[in-house]
């Protein structure tokens, strides 16, 4: 079984800041994390491989330094990790991105099994997965709360509704979005955060994919960004981050204070 | 502070710290309040490869040493005291098998505990016998190519849980400690019953019973050393231990400096954050100061056995002493610094308080510390005259 998991690295949103030029996200100072929904499909990508056996390959576009999060990704398991990185990607929106990834799966030999997160946690669309079905002509199953194999190229996939599931059965090769209500994705391990620091991670540019420049990055894409913008600030505000319990504590006393004053 | 650590050792304790944020602070009021042992985050602690740090490559563990063990145990223990002591438990059963073991006792139980499918328990401590460990009443006696156990130890973290224990009892009465013995018992024998749970001030996610043996037959190759090591089994294993106290000190002072210093940032009176008051100032620089003091020695006596020391009981002493007793202090007064907010249960800091008071205790109560390093001074001095 030739698992592929589609790995994003996001900046953690609290922290996202645009330049009000050109409208790009800020990066620098900016923490980066794998995009969470990615987290919980590939530990899905790894239970199918523990239960059925094959290879999980993790691939990821993006700028050079995805590559953190790659190898972050490699220290929850995973055989190998592909960054697809090149300036001419530069800019892509989802049509290009996910032409882009469907010719790195062709270069891997193809997939039985893509994963990817129900969306990127930055930029929202959820559009990515089931282009880069539709580009690769695999079946799409979205939102995938369980998965069954009801024969050996066959999944049963419970897709999370707004009121409820549905059912839908799925013959492989298939490219699967997971919600995170799935699985609860495992801790790293320590061997395998020390063999991901030793890695050694191809990056295949234009040139390795062999796709026309006009195909891709800026060029290659459909729509273009007019305009990003803020929402304007709604007065002063304050996250805290930790367990419910604690904060519940915390928010009642900041409450009765504020009502003191 | 930086100490210095390898690469690899940052990583390591990042991934403690990283168990410790996903896995321990969300449940650990939870596990408290309910006595709830968290078996489910040993499998996370396993996953990781946790289980196995000091246990070597051969026998499935990572092979790391002393400071890597302290690291880990001081990340757990900024999460939660109760599941760092009952993770730290497993390993005070774990070195008389790495320090004694035979290759075959080495060879089948060292791999489950490294893999973190089994915990282990050390049974010193009798009704009798706590500080006084040479008034020990279990015994063992010699039948055939069998050993016959009797005996009720007392307050066993783990007991219960665990599927290894390490049993010293008495093979020869007349020698008093020299005729104690140490012994490999399985929880599955017939003869091993567990008393209940006991009710404890703190560390409530981990468990404490009495390991009740009646006529535990065990086949001799479950003898560890020889018999009349049982002694000196025990404190080698303690010595290789009590850093490990020490670490746990340090993770929950550090984590209840945070919980005050965050508190005492938010927290307005007389119209600015208390903070800014030099009271509150001079309180939060002296537990920051006691707490760097104490990691800086228990990373220190961790390296001086990790070279390779021979004989560390003084450093392992200090190393369990001035830590813990620091931890009591810091814990008292990051209640004091959030005042009635750090005495309600809604905060984590009134926890903390309850857990630091048994790290004065186990592994040698502190003041068994203080003979011990008292002893150790008495014999270089007289060898210095």
């Amino acid at each position: 079984m030739n698992i592929i998991v589609c790995i994003k690295q996001v900046p953690e949103t609290q922290d996202v800041r645009l330049d009000p030029q050109t409208f790009t996200i800020r990066r620098e100072g900016v923490r980066s994390i794998i995009n969470p929904f990615d987290l919980y499909a590939l530990e899905e990508g790894l239970r199918v491989k523990d239960a059925r056996g094959g290879t999980v390959t993790l691939i990821s576009m993006g700028p050079p330094q995805a590559e953190e999060a790659l190898r972050e990704a490699l220290g929850y398991g995973g055989d190998k990790a592909v960054l697809i990185s090149d300036q001419a990607f530069a800019g892509a929106d989802t049509w290009a991105t996910a032409l882009t990834l469907a010719k790195a799966i062709e270069k891997l030999g193809g997939a039985d099994l893509v994963f990817t997160g129900k969306q990127a946690i930055d930029g929202d669309t959820a559009q990515v997965g089931p282009m880069l079905a539709t580009i690769l002509g695999f079946p799409y199953v979205a939102w995938a709360r369980k998965l069954t194999f009801t024969a050996e190229r066959t999944l049963e996939v419970e897709r999370l509704l707004d009121h409820g599931y549905d059912a839908v059965a799925v013959e492989l090769p298939a490219v699967i979005s997971v919600v995170k209500e799935i699985n609860e994705p495992r801790v790293p391990s320590f061997k395998a955060k020390l063999k991901a620091k030793k890695e050694a991670i191809p990056v295949w540019g234009l040139n390795d994919l062999g796709l026309p420049a006009e195909k891709v990055g800026l060029k290659g894409s459909f729509t273009q960004v007019v305009k990003v913008f803020p929402p304007p600030p709604r007065g002063e505000s304050q996250i805290w981050e930790g367990p419910a319990l604690e904060l519940a504590a915390r928010v009642w006393a900041r409450l009765k204070e504020l009502g003191r004053r | 502070m930086d100490y210095l650590l390898t690469e690899e050792q940052r990583l390591l304790r990042d991934l403690a710290r990283q168990v410790t944020q996903e896995r321990i602070k969300p449940v650990r009021a939870v596990l408290d309040e309910e006595e709830r042992f968290p078996w489910d985050i040993i499998r996370d602690l396993a996953q990781a490869d946790l289980c196995g740090t000091i246990i070597p490559e051969a026998y499935g563990g990572l092979g790391l040493g002393c400071l890597e063990n302290v690291l880990v145990l001081e990340a757990l223990a900024e999460g939660c005291v109760g599941v760092a002591t009952t993770y730290a438990a497993s390993f005070l059963g774990a070195y008389p098998l790495l320090l004694y073991g035979s290759e075959a006792q080495k060879q089948k139980y060292l791999p489950p505990l490294a893999k973190g499918e089994v915990l282990a328990a050390f049974a010193l401590t009798e009704a009798q016998a706590g500080s006084d460990a040479g008034a020990i009443q279990a015994t063992a006696v010699k039948d055939g190519d069998h050993y016959v156990l009797n005996g009720t130890k007392q307050w066993i973290t783990n007991a219960g849980e665990a599927e290894i224990y390490v049993v010293i009892a008495l093979t020869d009465k007349a020698k008093g400690a020299r005729g104690a013995s140490a012994f490999i018992v399985e929880k599955g024998d017939p003869g091993v019953s567990f008393g209940k749970a006991e009710k404890k001030m703190g560390i409530r996610a981990s468990v404490t019973r009495e390991v009740v043996l009646a006529d535990v037959r065990i086949p001799q190759d479950r003898l560890l050393g020889r018999e009349g090591l049982g002694f000196i089994i025990t404190m080698r294993t303690l010595d290789h231990a009590r850093p490990g106290a020490g670490a746990l000190a340090v993770g929950l002072a550090q984590a209840a400096l945070d919980e005050a210093a965050l508190f005492a940032k938010e927290r307005h009176q007389f119209g600015q954050p208390i903070i800014a008051f030099q009271a509150v100032q001079h309180m939060l620089a002296d537990m920051a100061t006691r707490l760097e003091a104490a990691r800086a020695l228990v990373y220190a006596v961790a390296r001086y056995i990790d070279s390779g020391a021979k004989d560390f009981t003084k450093e392992a002493a200090m190393a369990k002493l001035f830590p813990t007793d620091m931890a009591m202090q810091v814990t008292v007064d990051a209640v004091q610094v959030m005042g009635g907010h750090g005495y309600m249960r809604e905060y984590p800091v009134e926890k903390m308080m309850r857990d630091a008071k048994i790290l004065q205790i186990y592994e040698g109560t502190n003041q068994i510390m203080r003979n011990i390093i008292g002893l150790a001074l008495n014999k270089e001095y007289s060898r210095k005259k």
